[in-house]
């Protein structure tokens, strides 16, 4: 595939239909890679890589990218097809300026997962008929690849390309996942138990604020918690009720907007499944106003800005379940 | 050297925690490390490394520094800060322990900061020597030896025995204080742990990487670099390498209006961030572009230029495993390097 | 014995009233010399549309151990549709505080026009009872707001 993408982007480039490129650059080891822009073919061949590690999502890139003049080349995997559909609805880029070819997407391979097993000095990793051959400087070590996979891919909602102007490799299906089970096992609990859960993932919470900035849905200019008058900003959780209010407005901001592309959780440093807020508020959607996947087009009302007079009254929330 | 058998590693806990506070590295469900309070029946980790570093015990994400309480138009100001109790960090890796020299030459150079000379002073720090360093590990590029760490005491581990020896009076006063504990034991096996320990470290992935081109005298040759905007490009800007960062130190200090009362405090803070040493003026640093370089420059060229020739970084790794985007210093070093 | 135990816990409940309905209902039961708590403290807002789920997750914050939010009746919103849209936030606002373990009967949305003073004393002293009986906020207080 990178090779098949390193050549639709060289002709891209030299036919003149686009004058950038986006996509991921090679790093020191085999797993850290970064989101990069290309210009040239000799870049590409050098630097461009696509694996099983490159999961980055970079539509929110094109935010600012789809703004400088010429056209860009994204190649975006299904989920991060999602994202950027929701920025076109939400006006956030320039639709004519990015050249969308669409690529087969993952399971993505999670380094934290593969060193979490204990393995470390990585040096390289293959993947022989799904088991990964990882060669380190302890010798050669090996492991499912199942196990190593991200969150993030081990409950894919689709491999369909929402939008694109090409397609390289065939068009996938939106798929059956199982991404609400954690919530619901959640939802079955006592509310001392849910409370006892998010107190001990919270609590980890460094305030590095890297899952908003990776987050393709929070584009604003200014973050509430970045503007000293908003009377709420803050650097670091001095409290546990800070750490609760961050993360619930986070989510909430983005209710009806997020896609769930799981980048949240893939690049929490503390390993705090954030995606899991976000989902809740997804499944609310769903139950209570029907059946709404943002980012599948980009014309439609985002759920929280529109109502039905029939809508549930919010004592529904009190009304169901044990407490 | 003392040693005592690793068995009974949780005998020696049991007897240091049993007189005052003792941190450990233990692991957490999520597969992440972290420093906790030493309670009975807890296990050490066998992580590399703590997800957040070991500067917390000094140098706390927040703390109060002082209060304020309002009485029509009179104001009390209350001091808030209190003796630090003894405390023992059990397990320090050798690239936090120079860690805290760094934070040393920030918080204790005049003016000296009384809240972390408070816990400096209270805190021993019991270094743990590496056996198992990763593929993201340099500490050597900056003069650290993973096998040989610093600290006030330092326990080297040769897969039966755990060795320990005393660095100074403090690191004696721990040891004394468990000496019950511990018997005579024949060093040789791990003699030939450390050698081996100190052969992995050389063929590590990152051996080669070097300070030679950096340094406080490079300002010119870095600074105005054209290199910076494509490392930066991708930044988010977030504050994961910094609030991961063994050795970034700055601050903000806040006011927090409880209602009834005014709560003083100081934060971590990270240069990644748009209102970083904001002023009336505005942000003196107004691209991530120059934010970004802020980081790399004070860690490679100011920090030296204003230490003796000390970099800023430890090479611990974490922000190599941390980052969102992995861009890191040692892509930094590497894309910027005079050869 | 101490003497704290005879004293009953008085929450501190924080009712965010529309200017056009609810708050006239307050009103209402005032002139109308009805009873309703002293605990509730009334904070008028133009619509209930206004209340962004910070305003709530900061009356917590400030020492509330209930929020009550109230609104006119739907469809009969002065500015036609903000209450639809109230309904749909705090639904899902509600439905995370409850995901995130805090007691769900602390929060409430309650509708009352201008014409119901009797129902806005009945539905405060409600309220007031079931917080009474969770007792303070502990699971989303700031512990830096809490007097000494």
């Amino acid at each position: 595939m990178q090779e098949a993408m390193i050549n639709k982007a060289k002709q891209l480039l030299a036919d003149g239909i686009v004058d950038r490129v986006i996509g991921w650059k090679r790093g020191e080891f085999v797993y850290d890679i970064t989101p990069a822009i290309f210009e040239t073919a000799e870049e590409l061949e050098k630097d461009f890589v696509y694996d099983d590690f490159t999961a980055a999502n970079v539509s929110k890139y094109l935010v600012k990218e789809s703004k400088k003049e010429g056209k860009i080349l994204a190649f975006l995997k299904p989920c991060d097809t999602y994202s950027f559909n929701q920025l076109i609805k939400e006006h956030r880029v320039v639709r004519e300026n990015v050249y969308i070819v669409g690529i087969p997407g993952g399971p993505k391979l999670d380094a934290e997962k593969i060193k979490e097993k204990g393995i470390t000095g990585i040096l390289s990793v293959k993947n022989e008929n799904y088991t990964l051959k990882i060669e380190t400087v302890y010798g050669e070590e090996t492991m499912p690849f199942y196990e190593a996979v991200l969150d993030k891919c081990a409950s894919c909602k689709s491999k369909k390309h929402m939008i694109y102007d090409e397609l390289l490799g065939e068009e996938g299906d939106v798929l059956d996942s199982n991404r609400f089970d954690m919530v619901e096992k959640l939802e079955n609990m006592t509310a001392q138990e849910r409370y006892d859960f998010w107190r001990e993932q919270l609590s980890k919470c460094i305030r590095c604020n890297a899952c908003r900035n990776v987050c393709p849905a929070c584009t604003c200019e200014k973050c509430v918690f970045d503007n000293p008058d908003s009377g709420i900003e803050n650097k670091a959780p001095a409290d546990s009720f800070e750490e609760n209010m961050f993360h619930i407005i986070r989510a909430f901001h983005v209710a009806g907007r997020c896609t769930d592309c799981g980048e949240c959780s893939r690049v929490c440093p503390q390993n705090i499944p954030l995606h899991l807020l976000n989902r809740k508020f997804i499944k609310d959607i769903n139950t209570f106003y029907g059946e709404y996947q943002a980012g599948e087009d980009t014309t439609s009302r985002a759920p929280l800005n529109e109502y039905k007079q029939s809508d549930c009254e919010a004592n529904i929330v009190h009304e169901r379940g044990a407490e | 050297m003392l040693k005592i058998s690793l068995d009974k590693l949780d005998k020696l806990f049991e007897a240091v925690s049993a007189s005052k506070a003792l941190y450990v590295p233990t692991d957490r469900e999520d597969g992440g490390a972290e420093y906790r309070k030493y309670e009975s029946g807890m296990k050490l980790s066998s992580a590399l490394n703590t997800v957040r570093s070991a500067k917390d015990f000094f140098f706390p994400q927040t703390e109060n520094l002082v209060d304020f309480k309002m009485d029509g138009k009179s104001i009390e100001v209350i001091d808030v800060r209190e003796e630090a109790e003894d405390f023992v960090i059990f397990g320090v890796r050798a690239c936090d322990a120079r860690s805290f020299t760094i934070l040393d030459k920030v918080f204790l150079a005049e003016p000296v900061d009384s809240y972390y000379k408070n816990r400096r002073e209270h805190g021993t720090v019991v270094t743990m020597a590496c056996t198992r360093p990763a593929e993201t590990c340099f500490c050597g590029t900056f003069g650290i030896d993973a096998a040989s760490p610093e600290g006030d005491a330092a326990c080297y581990s040769d897969g039966e025995n755990l060795f320990i020896e005393a660095h100074n009076e403090k690191g004696q006063k721990f040891i004394d204080s468990v000496s019950s504990l511990l018997e005579e034991g024949d060093t040789s096996k791990l003699e030939e742990t450390r050698s081996k320990t100190r052969e992995i470290l050389k063929k590590l992935p990152l051996a080669d990487l070097t300070t030679d081109s950096f340094g406080g005298d490079k300002l010119n040759e870095y600074f105005n670099s054209d290199k910076w905007g494509v490392l930066s490009e991708s930044c988010l800007g977030c504050g994961t390498c910094t609030f991961v960062c063994p050795t970034c130190q700055c601050y903000d200090i806040k006011d927090f209006n409880t209602g009834h009362g005014i709560k003083r405090f100081r934060c971590w803070d990270s240069c990644m961030y748009s209102d970083f040493t904001k002023m009336a003026h505005g942000n003196p640093r107004l691209t991530q572009l120059e934010r970004f370089r802020q980081r790399f420059m004070h860690k490679l060229v100011y920090f030296p230029a204003n230490n003796n020739g000390e970099f800023g970084c430890v090479g611990c790794g974490r922000c190599l495993s941390k980052c969102p985007i992995s861009m890191n210093i040692v892509k930094v070093m590497k894309a910027l390097e005079v050869k | 014995m101490q003497v704290n135990e005879n004293k009953e816990f008085q929450p501190l409940i924080v009712a965010f009233c529309c200017n056009w309905c609810s708050y006239a209902g307050a009103d209402l039961a005032g002139t109308n010399r009805l009873n309703y708590p002293d605990n509730i403290k009334i904070i008028r807002v133009p619509c209930s549309c206004r209340v962004n789920p910070m305003f709530i997750l900061r009356a917590f914050q400030r020492g509330a151990d209930g929020v009550i939010l109230c609104g006119c009746h739907p469809g009969d919103c002065h500015y036609t549709s903000g209450n639809y849209f109230t309904r749909r936030r705090m639904t899902l606002l509600f439905s995370m505080l409850d995901f995130l373990g805090i007691e769900r009967d602390r929060t409430r949305v309650e509708w009352v026009s201008a014409a119901e003073g009797a129902k806005f004393a009945a539905t405060m002293n409600e309220f007031t009872e079931a917080v009474k009986k969770l007792g303070p906020n502990r699971r989303l207080e700031d512990l830096r707001c809490r007097k000494q």
